[in-house]
């Protein structure tokens, strides 16, 4: 009836750019290894049944569910985690119009947004507002509607395109009549 | 004293960052989840799996023998019964001698690590007679059903009540039309991101600390002092980062009573996290309403009495189902006029996860009723339907039929503004088949009159510490779910003092270092603790000025603070830095440390029931809702909600978009997908307990929102600011409902307005029936006789009329 506990396996692999290494009872998926193995608990969960996005990592620079993925199976691989998005205590672009247009509200499904969206940018610098969307649509977010993470998402690519641009008046203030 | 150089508001209205959007988008926020204690246990709670039955037998013995399990508690262990509401404290941690619904918890087990909690759970055995099980209203409403509570207004109901002002029936003989409609609202669930999740832990000095999701971590500390049976002074709640509330993190919940219990028997710390099905039991979500409306109008529109009946599907237990049932009929009167009304509504118990608050608590499901009646009586009275209702409004610091004293209304303005953004002329019976445009209406309270438990004092605390570097703390009760109540506080508080919203450290939700407030809900924190922390600042504010007036050799009036300064406001040369100016203070007064408080104002009803529905202030919402139907499939796509909300007066407009927005999606969500679904017998399983099945919009099904914020300043809100968190959810199920008539010509007068629906109207319609779907009729009972109250119009002093015996 109990499950025996294997012993525990190994892995090394890149994490937020370092080389790591992990021991961890071999049936955790990476959420797990990530959250309780390594003390990353900026990934987060709510669902641990591939339903929402929240717990969204990069492996090899593509998103992915990290419930939906044996911790063994990173062995060897790139992994990013929202730890490892801002730069040497300087915030993604993306994180900072997050940040500025409160498209993070409690806050809880923003580091999965942020790791798709970045992952979006790198491929497609100009994205539409639907491009947007279909990228996002694994991402489920109760809070903000969306329309504030779009907003974040098209800013920051501006910005990173280079362009000197602020969020839209009608963004932050409404439309005026 | 001037509060700067000029009128000008430096922080308020202003779009800053929210003080804790760094840690958000840098994955640094500790939700409860995050908190990982040395020797830590797991806790996972064993469930019924029968909607009503009787426990016979429970054996934890071979539970309590696996390797790694260190406790097992049953019923018998926390016997003490809890609740929200004073009125209706019918929970146990767990069950005892019955379970009421599936999801119900019988037993917690606490173990070294998560898979061996769970394994243990299928060593306990339980033994279960089972019961009759009630699936619906009509079930519960069965002479011969069997009860689910012994408490309540009689079987299965747990609330019936009656209130009537003015003579209605003379109002009805008064109009030229009148109108009988049933509607109904499907039951829905907040599915926050974040799974419940808590942490308990014995201290050092045999106090209890519990970590935990809340909302309401001051009723969490009530309920534990309560079942623990401990000293409140020896328990501290620590509320976490809500990863989303919306009201379903509001009630004391048994995983944290238990989890609490098992860190006192086992020494140890002890973690839960709901699974995703768990948080779908835990529920407390929008109760499913069936409502009859009577409207009586003239031929302008005008309404002369309304008599409103709702019948609530309250689920298993009571949490704040009588409040919620009296919510079903206090918000009718306050955005048109309504001399006379009528409510009766009664709550029932069924065997399903208990109802609670969702956002808009109680009143999305009769503004929905109200403003989709509204619109069909505009169409027999051939009346525009934006127009009918525009001269009709609420005047401002009116006292309303029912007792509602409402201040500042920005209605009217909200509108006008949406009318003319949205071309709502050009487009309203103008569009070709298919597509259409639907207008609602509707207003919130910017928190509750009344607090929950009976008591005196204020709603909201704020503590000021300021140090001689010049270092702010703010210290609050309140709890931020996500809607920046945290940013809010040093927002107000950086405003009075002159300083950067960023200079200050703001510690909250924490009952041993932060002044009580009553919670995140009812949309009261941005007015209540507003006022408490503009109150505490400006009596610090008092103590600087006065220090530096005298350094200055000005009068204290000639003060002025700003940019991080305090100066002569004749010559703004002549001044010191804010530190200086503490320092200075501190020489004079000692340490500087003020408080703040807010009470609501009394409300005008005195009658019993008086309590649900007074409000500090009222926010407004207009909506027009874009719809696309398509006649072969039924599927309804939203292209577009214009929303106009009646702030009073932005803190900061960002967030205020952002709470738009969001109630948008929300109330979206509500009118064509989200609904709490049970299978269709009496073994009263859920359908849904997982966030595929549960559908919630995604990117792709979300709207685009154009929003306008009318800013009508309140006198009663800091500032003039009024609610967002929750009125604006309101007008988008009825204004989508009234796009899709206008769209394919039939009425939905039931939500979720699902493809199914909207076929089965269709077709109907096509066969020369009534081209409509949702209810026919509402059971038959037996009201109880009214409070009868004298409206302010009939020289009514709030008071009922005494009660006349009747015999028969
Ligand atoms: S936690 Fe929901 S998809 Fe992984
Ligand atoms: S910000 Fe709360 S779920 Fe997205």
């Amino acid at each position: 009836m109990t499950r025996t506990k294997s012993q525990k396996a190994l892995i090394r692999f890149t994490l937020n750019g370092e080389p790591s290494e992990v021991a961890f009872a071999p049936h955790k998926t990476l959420l797990e290894v990530l959250r309780e193995d390594l003390g990353l608990t900026g990934t987060k969960h709510g669902c641990e049944l591939g339903e929402c996005g929240t717990c969204t990592v990069l492996i090899d620079g593509q998103p992915i569910l990290s419930c939906l993925f044996l911790g063994l199976d990173a062995e060897d691989r790139e992994v990013t985690t929202i730890e490892g998005m801002a730069e040497g205590g300087k915030l993604h672009p993306l994180q900072d119009t997050f940040a500025d247009l409160g498209a993070a509200q409690c806050g809880y499904c923003t580091p999965g947004f942020l790791l798709v969206a970045k992952e979006l940018l790198e491929k497609n610098p100009s994205p539409s507002r639907n491009e947007i969307q279909e990228a996002l649509a694994g991402n489920l977010c109760r809070c903000t509607g969306y329309i504030k993470i779009y907003e974040a998402v098209e800013l920051a690519a501006a910005r990173m395109r280079g362009e000197e641009v602020e969020p839209p008046r009608e963004s932050i203030y409404g439309f005026e009549v | 004293m001037k509060k700067n150089n000029s009128n000008e508001k430096k922080v308020i209205g202003k779009p800053f960052r929210k003080v804790d959007a760094r840690a958000k988008c840098t994955g640094q926020t500790k939700f409860a989840d995050d908190i990982v204690l040395p020797r830590m246990l797991f806790c996972k709670m064993l469930r019924s799996p029968m909607p009503h039955a009787l426990i016979k037998r429970i054996d934890i013995s071979k539970a309590l023998k696996l390797p790694g399990v260190v406790a097992v508690l049953t019923g018998r262990d926390l016997p003490i019964p809890y609740g929200i509401l004073p009125v209706s404290e019918d929970e146990h941690a767990l069950c005892i001698d019955k379970v009421r619904f599936i999801g119900d918890p019988v037993a917690a087990i606490a173990a070294v690590d998560e898979d061996t909690a769970f394994d243990a759970m299928d060593l306990i055995e339980v033994e279960y007679e089972r019961l009759d099980s009630i699936a619906s209203i009509e079930d519960a409403l069965r002479p011969d059903a069997s009860r689910i509570h012994e408490y309540g207004d009689g079987g299965n109901v747990h609330k019936k009540v009656s209130l009537e002002f003015g003579d209605i029936e003379a109002g009805f003989a008064d109009a030229d039309l009148v109108r009988e409609d049933v509607f109904f609202y499907e039951g829905n669930t907040h599915l926050p991101l974040e799974q419940h999740s808590a942490v308990a832990i014995l201290d050092p000095d045999d106090k209890l600390t519990l970590w935990s999701s809340t909302q309401t971590p001051h009723y969490v500390h009530r309920a534990l002092a309560k079942v623990l049976e401990m000293p409140a002074t020896h328990i501290r709640v620590i509320a976490t980062p809500n990863g989303g509330g919306f009201g379903g993190k509001s009630d004391p919940f048994n995983h944290e009573i238990v989890v609490a219990k098992l860190a006192m028997v086992t020494g140890r710390p002890v973690k839960i996290t709901l699974t995703r099905e768990e948080v779908f039991y835990c529920h407390r979500g929008r109760h499913p309403v069936l409502m009859w409306v009577k409207t009586g109008a003239k031929k302008d529109g005008a309404i002369t009495a309304m008599h409103f009946r709702s019948f609530l599907d309250g689920g298993a237990y009571g949490s704040y189902g009588v409040a919620s049932t009296f919510y079903t009929g206090a918000l009718q009167t306050v955005t048109y006029e309504v001399p006379r009304y009528k409510f009766e509504g009664l709550r029932v118990f069924t065997n399903k996860p208990p109802c609670g608050p969702k956002r808009g608590h109680g009143t999305p499901q009769p503004r929905f009723a109200l403003e989709a009646q509204i619109d069909k009586i505009a169409e027999e009275l051939g009346l525009d339907p934006v127009e009918m209702r525009r001269q009709h409004l609420v005047k401002p610091n009116t006292i309303t039929a029912n007792y509602l004293r409402v201040g500042s209304i920005g209605l009217g303005e909200c509108i006008d503004k949406i009318v003319a953004a949205s071309d709502w002329k050009n487009q309203y019976r103008k569009l070709p088949y298919g597509k259409g445009v639907g207008f609602a209406c509707s207003s919130y309270i910017c928190g509750a009159g009344l607090p929950i438990y009976w008591n005196n004092m204020p709603h909201s605390g704020v503590q000021l510490r300021l140090d001689r570097q010049g270092g702010v703390c703010v210290m609050c009760g309140s709890i931020d779910i996500g809607q920046g109540s945290d940013s809010i506080l040093a927002y107000i508080v950086a405003e009075v003092l002159g300083i950067d919203p960023f200079d200050i450290r703001v510690i909250t939700a924490d009952t041993d270092l932060t002044p009580v407030d009553l919670g995140s809900y009812s949309s009261r924190v941005t007015l209540m603790t507003g006022h408490a922390a503009l109150q505490a600042a400006e009596r610090a504010r008092e103590l600087l000025a006065k220090a530096a007036a005298e350094k200055l050799d000005v009068p204290t009036e000639c003060i002025s603070f700003s940019d991080r300064r305090v100066f002569d406001v004749e010559d703004a040369e002549r001044g010191m830095t804010f530190a200086e100016a503490v320092q200075l203070a501190e020489s004079k007064f000692g340490t500087i440390g003020t408080v703040g408080s807010y009470t609501p104002p009394r409300s005008p009803g005195k009658y019993k029931g008086a309590g649900v529905g007074p409000s500090p202030a009222y926010s407004y919402s207009a909506a027009v809702a874009e719809v696309d139907v398509d006649p072969e499939t039924g599927i309804v796509i939203v292209e577009r909600v214009w929303i106009a909300h009646d702030i009073g007066q932005s803190i900061n407009p960002a967030l205020v978009m952002g709470q738009v927005e969001g109630g948008v999606y929300m109330g979206l969500g509500e009118v064509l997908m989200e609904e709490m679904a049970y299978r269709g017998n009496r073994n009263v399983v859920h359908k849904f307990p997982s966030m595929l099945e549960y559908k919630s919009p995604t990117t792709l099904e979300m709207c685009d929102v154009k929003t306008i914020l009318v800013e009508d300043p309140d006198p009663n809100g800091p500032f003039g600011a009024k609610e967002v968190g929750q009125g604006p959810l309101l007008p988008v199920p009825p204004a989508v409902v009234n796009a899709i008539y206008d769209a394919v010509g039939v009425r939905i007068d039931e939500v979720p307005a699902t493809p199914e629906k909207v076929l089965a109207a269709l077709r109907a319609k096509a066969q020369g029936k009534d081209g409509r779907f949702g209810p026919k009729s509402v059971p038959d009972v037996e009201w109880p006789e009214p409070i009868r109250v004298p409206t302010p119009a009939e020289g009514g002093d709030g008071k009922e009329l005494p009660r006349v015996a009747v015999h028969s």
